[in-house]
């Protein structure tokens, strides 16, 4: 408990001072025009800016609403594409030469596709997704947001591809051997054993990838996909406010990620497992149930 | 019963590239018997014992269950792993898994047996090794002892007809070889098979009713134990005897 509310008072903290920053930092050409704008009527820099969060607040919102979405659904899919290229990738060759010749086959494809991938930036991958569709199909253009989704999912499917080849690699052999040891099949002792330890310890990388996400959702701009930083773009074009537009879409997406590190964070804490275990009786109670805490080092943060 | 063999190994030789770790190896156990294999480090025990369950791939030769060659395609791999049980040096617990949940997979998983009937017999061999104090614990809570003990349980959980056993002892601190070798004890007795790879020569005096002595990945003596404590034949066995006692 007392680890948790330190936690809590940390973000807040954090948060707190981010504010202080940018209040300081807005106070600066607030000061150089000193003056002049108040007899004008203008409503000077923070009235500016709480225009834009008052006024424009649905377009942010349904940004906000849009980025997390792409960014939610791509990571998940990415990792998906991950563990899926992941398996077969550490999976042993089978002793059919059929199957063997395709398996390998599509292992080459699969490195083909992360080398590309991983290769050309994400904004010049919609752009050749999108027009290349529309060039192939003869004017026809996809909806915009599943096309977000897709090249989202699958630019992250490359990254979580080494992710999950490596997550797996890290496995002790020992693990491997041990369900062997048992008649397990390769598959069965990837479902039950290997995937779980992986997903584990490469949940950090995951958190990791979609903290990029919804930082790299701004890119889909190009195309016209109406996320948060699409919008940013109108309201600007509305307001008027070039700084102002951007330093509060800069704080928004610094809250997004900012939770979602957090948040990814206990969920690390959860997936370590449980601190406790329960012995059943002792020697002067047999009916005993005893819970034994494992002591949490202080340096565990 | 009769003293048809439940393995029997013939001409088995394993080769790592140019390395031939094992050579010429002829092997036979039979129903309740306990075989010690004792040699230095390096003489191929393990790789013997990691061939028998084909962890690893013989070079050449053959080894015959019940008559059946394990490494035709009649032999159903996974139904052969089932019955010849392992335990290893390093334990290889699931680490994401609890001591009961150890016992139990392979069980509903490979035997397909129910979760409640195999929960029941995780539970009668968790209770033999002394360990159903701790099922709940997952095996970074226990010490190396302990998860030794779960994993003894987890092989005889599947109902094997033989064990085979790793240098079981071998990565435990000095006071916790007892609680194992206390329980392999009692398996022997019980007239469960085994082959043990062990540096414990008591154990193998004591418990096994033959002793495998190997050397350069050769077998230079197979013998009941009085005969390899006492007077060995070979004058390798003999050697090793000695340097390892003199230390």
């Amino acid at each position: 408990m007392y680890h948790q509310s330190k936690r809590f008072f940390r973000f807040f903290a954090v948060l707190f001072c981010a504010v202080l920053l940018l209040a300081a930092l807005s106070a600066l050409p607030a000061a150089a025009a000193e003056g002049t704008e108040a007899q004008s009527g203008d409503p000077g820099f923070f009235g500016n800016v709480w225009k834009i969060i008052t006024e424009k607040y649905p377009l942010l919102l349904r940004g906000v609403g849009e980025t997390m979405l792409i960014s939610l659904v791509g990571t998940v899919a990415g990792l998906l594409i991950g563990m899926l290229t992941g398996v077969l990738r550490t999976a042993p060759y089978s002793k059919n030469a059929v199957v063997r010749f395709l398996h390998k086959l599509l292992n080459r494809i699969i490195s083909v596709y992360v080398e590309i991938f991983r290769g050309t930036p994400m904004m010049v991958q919609a752009m050749v997704i999108y027009w290349g569709y529309a060039f192939a199909t003869g004017g026809n253009t996809l909806p915009l947001i599943p096309s977000g989704i897709f090249i989202v999912s699958i630019n992250t499917g490359a990254y979580m591809a080494e992710i999950v080849r490596g997550g797996i690699i890290s496995i002790d052999k020992g693990q491997f051997e041990g369900a062997a040891s048992i008649g397990m099949s390769h598959g069965q002792t990837m479902l039950s054993v290997i995937i779980p330890q992986v997903m584990r310890n490469i949940l950090p990388s995951v958190s990791n990838e979609f903290v990029i996400n919804i930082k790299d959702t701004s890119v889909l701009n190009v195309i016209g996909v109406t996320e948060l930083y699409y919008f940013a773009g109108i309201i600007k074009r509305e307001t008027f406010k070039t700084f102002e537009t951007y330093l509060v879409v800069c704080i928004i997406y610094f809250i997004l990620t900012f939770s979602v590190t957090r948040l990814l964070r206990l969920a690390e804490k959860k997936l370590a497992g449980k601190d406790s275990y329960t012995i059943f009786g002792s020697q002067s109670d047999p009916e005993a149930e005893i819970k034994v805490e494992k002591e949490e080092p202080d340096y565990v943060s | 019963m009769s003293a048809e063999p439940i393995i029997q190994i013939s001409h088995l030789q394993k080769q790592f590239g140019d390395h031939r770790v094992l050579d010429d190896i002829n092997l036979s156990v039979s129903k309740g018997e306990v075989v010690s294999v004792i040699g230095a480090s390096g003489s191929g025990k393990s790789t013997m014992l990691r061939c028998i369950n084909l962890l690893e791939t013989p070079t050449a030769g053959e080894i015959l269950f019940h008559g059946v060659d394990v490494t035709s395609k009649e032999n159903d791999l996974q139904k052969y792993r089932a019955s010849v049980g392992m335990v290893f040096q390093q334990f290889n617990l699931f680490n994401n898994m609890t001591a009961l949940e150890n016992c139990t997979l392979g069980q509903i998983k490979v035997l397909k047996r129910s979760k409640e009937e195999a929960k029941e017999i995780a539970m009668t061999y968790l209770r033999k090794v002394g360990m159903e104090q701790f099922i709940n614990a997952k095996p970074a809570q226990l010490s190396g002892g302990q998860k030794q003990r779960v994993a003894i349980a987890r092989s005889l959980a599947m109902s094997p007809e033989m064990l085979l056993f790793d240098e079981p002892t071998s990565a435990l601190d000095p006071q916790m070889v007892g609680e194992v070798l206390t329980v392999m004890r009692q398996l022997a007795s019980e007239g469960l098979t085994m082959i043990v790879v062990t540096h414990e020569m008591a154990f193998a005096r004591d418990v096994s009713s033959r002793v495998v002595y190997m050397e350069g990945g050769v077998i230079c003596e197979d013998d009941v134990p009085s005969v390899i404590f006492k007077k060995p034949n070979n004058p390798k066995t003999a050697a090793f005897l000695e340097r390892f006692f003199a230390n």
